[in-house]
């Protein structure tokens, strides 16, 4: 092996990797609250509504579970203002796009969730007089929330990896970043084995962290 | 827009066989190997083990798009140089064998310790105690979270398009290249990758449904 070496150009440039990793925790942590959205709302209309909107619902999850990220992420950045007559930036494009595809994944976890409510407490919150919609805020959501906490930070680590993906239509996250460094430095090796431990330390720290909290909130399914 | 769909077909076909042809390598590729370091993880020594887990853990922990580029413009500069499809279906394996490592030992572990005990009684060898007891029941629970990998695998395979391989994925965005309508060729590829999915989800709830029965019975 006769590769040297050579990390004093790459720490100049490195805070390109900081500045992007700041960047991928926050589009993963975006993207994770409007996907929890879609999700929620999406699984109790799911759990609650007529076969037609069930269709509708299982044809969006199985839309975006079954195709490739990337593809998502063109589709999102170039096809639809292609069609749709407007453009975004692609940072804005990006978050969409993982919010869309967190959407899917998290209806089948608040889906979960929801089924986890022992209809014992749901009776007992009609018996109290709640009407459906206070019955769904104040007893189903929050204890149908805390079943699905540990699916949430796998939910948010995964996200934050997916974040990759965004290099592809130059939003500047942490893999657009060394990227940058890698085109204009050439020190390819320095910057994979940077780049590596970033990503590996981060989905430790986020996932210890968030271990901690569920520690706390968690309702564990008995089964 | 149909008329754009029916045009791009045929240039797509070449594109279409070679995301089979990898995803097909990355998962027999993962499936060998996979089997091999997760059964050594869940019977072997801890110092076989310690590294089995440490390699399952990095590999799913870090982005695939990461892995492929690290792979591909990484190992060149260690004198080990890969032509972009090489270093694409490798780059996947590592990834995938991770998650086949992880899905067999949960596989394994939920195996009750008591048939490993009993089988020892009736005096198998060990390579026995596996083939005729463990990896029949084992086999139920490796299948379904096994079946999403390989989904997962063909999915991941579009992301070879990114170092150059001209799969499916990189089929579209050439035909986009020349109609510049990219909105029918994304929701066509979108169609034929679901297309492939469904047909192994199908065929995947048969297999299971074959080994439930012979188990049972």
């Amino acid at each position: 092996m006769d590769y040297h070496f050579n990390f004093t150009i790459v720490w100049r440039h490195a805070w390109r990797l900081w500045w992007g990793l700041g960047l991928s925790l926050q589009i993963a942590l975006a993207s994770l609250g409007i996907g929890m959205l879609i999700g929620v709302v999406l699984a109790v209309a799911y759990t609650d509504g007529r076969r037609i909107t069930r269709m509708a619902i299982a044809g969006y999850v199985e839309f975006i579970r079954n195709t490739p990220l990337l593809l998502l992420v063109y589709l999102v950045f170039y096809g639809i203002p292609s069609v749709g007559g407007f453009a975004y930036d692609a940072t804005t494009s990006f978050i969409g796009t993982l919010a869309l595809y967190a959407g899917a994944q998290l209806v089948e976890v608040f889906r979960a969730g929801l089924d986890a409510v022992p209809p014992g407490v749901v009776d007992a919150g009609r018996a109290i007089g709640l009407t459906p919609m206070r019955n769904l805020i104040h007893v189903r959501l929050p204890t149908a929330f805390r079943v699905s906490l540990p699916a949430l930070s796998n939910a948010y680590v995964s996200l934050f990896k997916d974040t990759a993906l965004g290099s592809v239509i130059a939003v500047p996250e942490l893999t657009h970043g060394a990227q940058w460094i890698n085109f204009n430095t050439f020190r390819i090796l320095e910057i994979y084995a940077l780049l590596t431990p970033i990503y590996l330390v981060t989905g430790w720290i986020i996932l210890a962290a968030l271990r901690l909290v569920e520690r706390r909130y968690a309702i564990v399914r008995p089964n | 827009m149909i008329a754009a769909m029916v045009y791009a077909l045929p240039f797509l076909w070449q594109g279409f066989v070679l995301t089979l042809a990898v995803s097909g390598l990355v998962v027999a590729g993962s499936l060998v190997i996979g089997l091999l370091l997760g059964t050594a993880l869940a019977f072997g020594p801890r110092w076989l083990g310690l590294p089995i887990r440490v390699f399952a853990d990095t590999a799913r922990a870090i982005p695939l798009i990461v892995l492929i580029f690290t792979v591909y413009y990484g190992l060149p500069a260690l004198g080990l140089s890969l032509s972009p499809f090489w270093a694409a279906v490798a780059a996947l394996t590592l990834f995938k064998t991770g998650h086949v490592i992880e899905i067999v030992r949960g596989a394994i572990g939920s195996i009750h310790p008591g048939q490993m005990e009993a089988a020892k009684t009736i005096g198998l060898t060990f390579a026995n105690r596996l083939r005729y007891v463990i990896f029949p029941q084992a086999v139920r629970r490796f299948l379904p979270p096994w079946i999403n990998a390989v989904t997962d695998s063909v999915k991941g395979s579009a992301l070879v398009s990114l170092v150059g391989v001209v799969d499916l994925m990189m089929a579209i965005q050439q035909v986009i290249g020349r109609t510049f309508e990219p909105m029918p060729l994304y929701i066509l590829g979108a169609a034929i990758y679901i297309a492939v999915n469904a047909t192994l989800s199908i065929a995947s709830r048969r297999l299971e449904a074959r080994f439930a029965a012979t188990v049972a019975a």
